[in-house]
């Protein structure tokens, strides 16, 4: 009796399980990046093969404990013993698995292994408890240097730059908002002022970690318009789950409608 | 050799006086007991804040006096507040994942079982065997104590990423001296670590008596035995890294921190360091770690499993033993995958991604084994059994995620989401917990000589096994629509439409704790009241069922043992003690 009930609970999660995946009830939002069809896919093939051997798993457990629960006569092996299990290991799963890692490898690349168009729009992210700040080039195209002393949030100088002193920094864009134009390459910088936290923009398939101490580039393109939640996915403190910005993707003219506004505010 | 060690080393003289026999106790059954007492507190401790996490998550108005007594500052009024929350939850991880997944199967079920199932008196050194339990005591004391401290218990999670760890209360609240306890507890927890593993390895290699080759082990043993050496290795990378830690928060060093920082407008004043190297020290212990923890459950599965299923496992001994030994070898090269997004080089990501991915092989042929076994079974459904299919089922399940989670593409999306947690609580946390619940319905007639109740042992799985689904599966799902973990409320755009998903798994949770004090009955009533053990309860075959229950001092009443076979040699449909003189049976 314990044996078919314990089947049974087995074949309803797996069964409960494949519906919430087939049916997406919990499933990614849709992707607006030019990579992000390649992780879609990904995802998707490792859920085949996953689920797949997930299912089987499950249904040939619950199959066994069904039909050999109390059985009462002479216990015997599996004919062949574990040779075909080792076999079925190295050849069935690790075949998997190299194709996994090959066709994976190449959707990360589109992502890391590629350098950034070098008409990217270059954008400075910087992290700290618990907001994030950006940095636009100004007209001159270059950003100011960063001196970490000066930051001073009182007085809104939020990426520590010198604007007295440094022509480079005294056209610097700085927003709480992120705002790029729709199909434009965006590099990105991320630095953190303080502690570790995380640029990570679901809908773009993008999340990357600031790491204090380094300057971390990431590159992307967004391909619809809308605007989205970035959110801090790396443990920083007591405000971390509080600690987000929004990115608006913008038709090119509203986006130089944009940056002309906040140039204005600076 | 092994003998003249056994003579010359395991055997001391009874212990004389209740401090001596029950407090420090140089006996292995003695600290055996006090380890899986120290995990089964340290359990329904986790268990609590876990509760109280799942619950602010779920309700977030609801008030927990019992919090607000605790903790005035964390809880005023008993409403939590978020750094509160992440205090709780970087608890709830530690004292799981210390002291009850790493000591309870290792530690606990290791002391008492392994110097009987390979015939010794008692370890190869008795007294080291009681610092270490000692000392793992005073660190789960340190960890305990941070709740009770101004500042509370440090926010910054089990994996305590510098810089956030580092840099002290400017960071925040969380970060004073209840982070200076958490290193200094995880340091001794290391140094008890290390001095169980060198005794778990010498013990097996010395100690074992007349006729018990290596080939002869119990899987439990063998289990141990691999575990004592991953241990071995990765506490001595945990131990300096904890010290340094303490050192960069205390001493004015800047081992993990860079310079530039600011806080508060205040230039801090270290330079030179890296939080990439924590995170590399911590996961390179970290990773290895999960298999510390996973490990002995392999171990306590794959020994219980041919008792009630009257026969060998598919395979022998070399299969499943060999399988572990690749997990725990491969172990050590897989650290990287927690770090896909953390700023490491991207050709590293490949580097680490591969050998992740590899070491399913060796997982998949453990589970095929174990399911394959039940081919052509006569399986006996007791507790024990119930348990062992529990965490194949569970263990299935949480493998599942690895997948996802060992390729960079797509843990760049999964990443600190929800999907991580399930997968991790299925994979090493419910699993080394199922197992160990079959080691302890499986052993608990031996340690105490009492039987537990089969229906409340039943009843308590049932409850649990259900419930381990209802909250993980659900929490592993959210996941894919991108739930971040470690969030003390959800206010995100993303994070609202979930609240009922959230609310169904607290009320899941809270139920699947309820069951656990199912089992506390159970312990509670059939130690005092439970019919009387008979030597050999289940019928099984190594040396711990060779003896009383439980066993005397020097576990076999003065006999030398003799082993003539392996642990899984039938006589037809009966088992064979390894000590009974009959030839082992061709084919197993």
């Amino acid at each position: 009796m314990a044996g078919k009930i314990f089947a049974a609970i087995v074949v309803l999660v797996t069964l409960a399980t494949a519906y919430c995946v087939i049916a997406h009830v919990w499933w990614m939002p849709v992707d607006i990046s030019v990579h992000g069809p390649k992780i879609d896919q990904q995802l998707e093939e490792t859920m085949l093969v996953a689920g797949l051997l997930f299912v089987a798993g499950q249904v040939v457990l619950a199959a066994f404990v069904f039909l050999y629960g109390g059985a009462k006569n002479r216990p015997k092996q599996i004919p062949g013993g574990a040779k075909y299990l080792v076999l079925f290991a190295f050849l069935i799963v690790g075949a998997e698995i190299l194709a996994l890692s090959f066709v994976g490898s190449k959707a990360w690349g589109a992502v890391y292994f590629e350098a950034p168009d070098p008409n990217s729009l270059h954008i400075d992210v910087q992290a700290g408890q618990f907001a994030y700040y950006f940095r636009y080039p100004g007209p001159d195209g270059t950003f100011g240097a960063l001196h970490p002393e000066l930051i001073n949030e009182g007085n809104q100088n939020f990426f520590g730059i010198d604007t007295d002193h440094d022509p480079d920094a005294k056209d610097d864009i700085v927003t709480a908002e992120m705002a790029i134009p729709v199909n434009k390459p965006i590099l990105l910088t991320l630095h953190s002022k303080d502690v570790g936290h995380s640029f990570d923009v679901r809908e773009l398939r993008v999340q990357q970690d600031f790491v204090p101490g380094l300057i971390i580039p990431i590159h992307f393109t967004a391909t619809q318009t809308g605007r989205f939640e970035i959110v801090c996915t790396q443990l920083c403190g007591l405000g971390h789950y509080n600690m987000k910005a929004y990115l608006s993707v913008l038709s090119q003219a509203d986006y130089d409608d944009w940056l002309k506004k906040q140039a204005a505010m600076q | 050799m092994a003998e003249t060690m056994a003579h010359a080393v395991a055997h001391h003289a009874p212990p004389q006086g209740f401090i001596r026999k029950y407090v420090f106790s140089i006996d292995h059954k003695v600290i055996g007991i006090q380890y899986t007492t120290l995990s089964l507190v340290a359990a329904f401790v986790g268990m609590a804040l876990s509760w109280a996490m799942r619950i602010h998550l779920a309700w977030p108005d609801m008030r927990l006096p019992i919090l607000g007594w605790l903790s005035p500052n964390g809880a005023p009024g008993g409403l939590m507040t978020p750094e509160y929350y992440l205090s709780l939850m970087t608890m709830h991880g530690t004292i799981m994942a210390f002291f009850v997944l790493t000591a309870a199967p290792f530690a606990g079920f290791g002391n008492f079982m392994l110097p009987i199932q390979v015939g010794a008196a008692d370890m190869a050194f008795p007294r080291l065997n009681m610092a270490s339990f000692w000392v793992t005591f005073t660190g789960f004391l340190l960890a305990c104590a941070t709740f009770f401290i101004p500042d509370g218990p440090p926010l910054s999670g089990w994996t305590a990423y510098a810089p956030l760890s580092a840099v002290g209360s400017v960071a925040g609240p969380g970060q004073g001296w209840g982070q200076n306890l958490w290193g200094l507890s995880i340091a001794l927890f290391c140094v008890a670590s290390l001095l169980g593993s060198l005794n778990f390895i010498v013990t097996v290699l010395d100690l074992r008596t007349k006729g018990l080759k290596m080939s002869r082990l119990p899987l439990s043993t063998w289990a141990w035995f691999i575990d004592a050496w991953v241990s071995l290795l990765a506490f001595a990378v945990l131990l300096p890294t904890c010290l340094l830690l303490v050192l960069d928060r205390l001493g004015g060093t800047s081992f993990f921190i860079p310079g530039g920082l600011v806080f508060n407008d205040q230039l801090q004043p270290h330079s030179g360091g890296s939080p990439l190297l924590f995170q590399h020290l911590f996961w390179f212990f970290g990773h290895p770690e999960v298999y510390i923890i996973i490990l002995p459950a392999f171990g306590l599965v794959s020994h219980i499993m041919p008792t009630f299923i009257g026969k060998p496992l598919v395979g022998g001994w070399k299969v499943i033993t060999f399988s572990e030994i690749a997990v725990g070898t491969l172990s050590f090269v897989v650290w990287g995958h927690h770090m896909f997004v953390s700023g490491m080089s991207p050709y590293m990501a490949m580097v680490f991604s591969v050998p992740t991915l590899f070491i399913t092989i060796p997982s998949v042929i453990a589970v095929l084994v174990w399911v394959f076994s039940l081919y052509g079974a006569n399986i006996r459904f007791d507790t024990p059994m119930l348990y062992s299919l529990g965490f194949i089922s569970l263990f299935i399940t949480g493998g599942i995620g690895g997948f996802f989670l060992a390729q960079p593409s797509t843990d760049s999306y999964l990443h600190a989401t929800s999907f991580v947690v399930g997968h991790f609580h299925f994979t090493m946390g419910l699993s080394a917990i199922f197992a160990t619940f079959a080691g302890f319905y499986y052993w608990f007639p031996k340690m105490f000589g009492r039987m537990m109740n089969e229906k409340l042992g039943k009843l308590h799985f049932w409850l649990s096994f259900i419930g381990v689904y209802c909250v993980f599966i659900t929490m592993q799902l959210t996941g894919m629509s991108g739930a971040v973990r470690r969030y003390s409320a959800l206010v995100d755009d993303f994070m609202v439409p979930l609240i009922p998903a959230y609310r169904f798994m607290t009320i899941a949770a809270l139920l699947l704790g309820a069951a656990q004090f199912i089992f506390l009955y159970n312990v509670i009533w059939s130690r005092f009241k439970g019919p009387k053990a008979p030597d050999n309860p289940w019928g099984a075959t190594t040396l711990e069922w060779d003896t009383t229950s439980p066993p005397p001092f020097d576990n076999f009443g003065g006999r030398q043992l003799v082993v003539h076979h392996g642990p899984m040699e039938y006589d037809g449909d009966e088992s064979l003690m390894q000590t009974s003189p009959e030839p082992s049976i061709a084919g197993t």
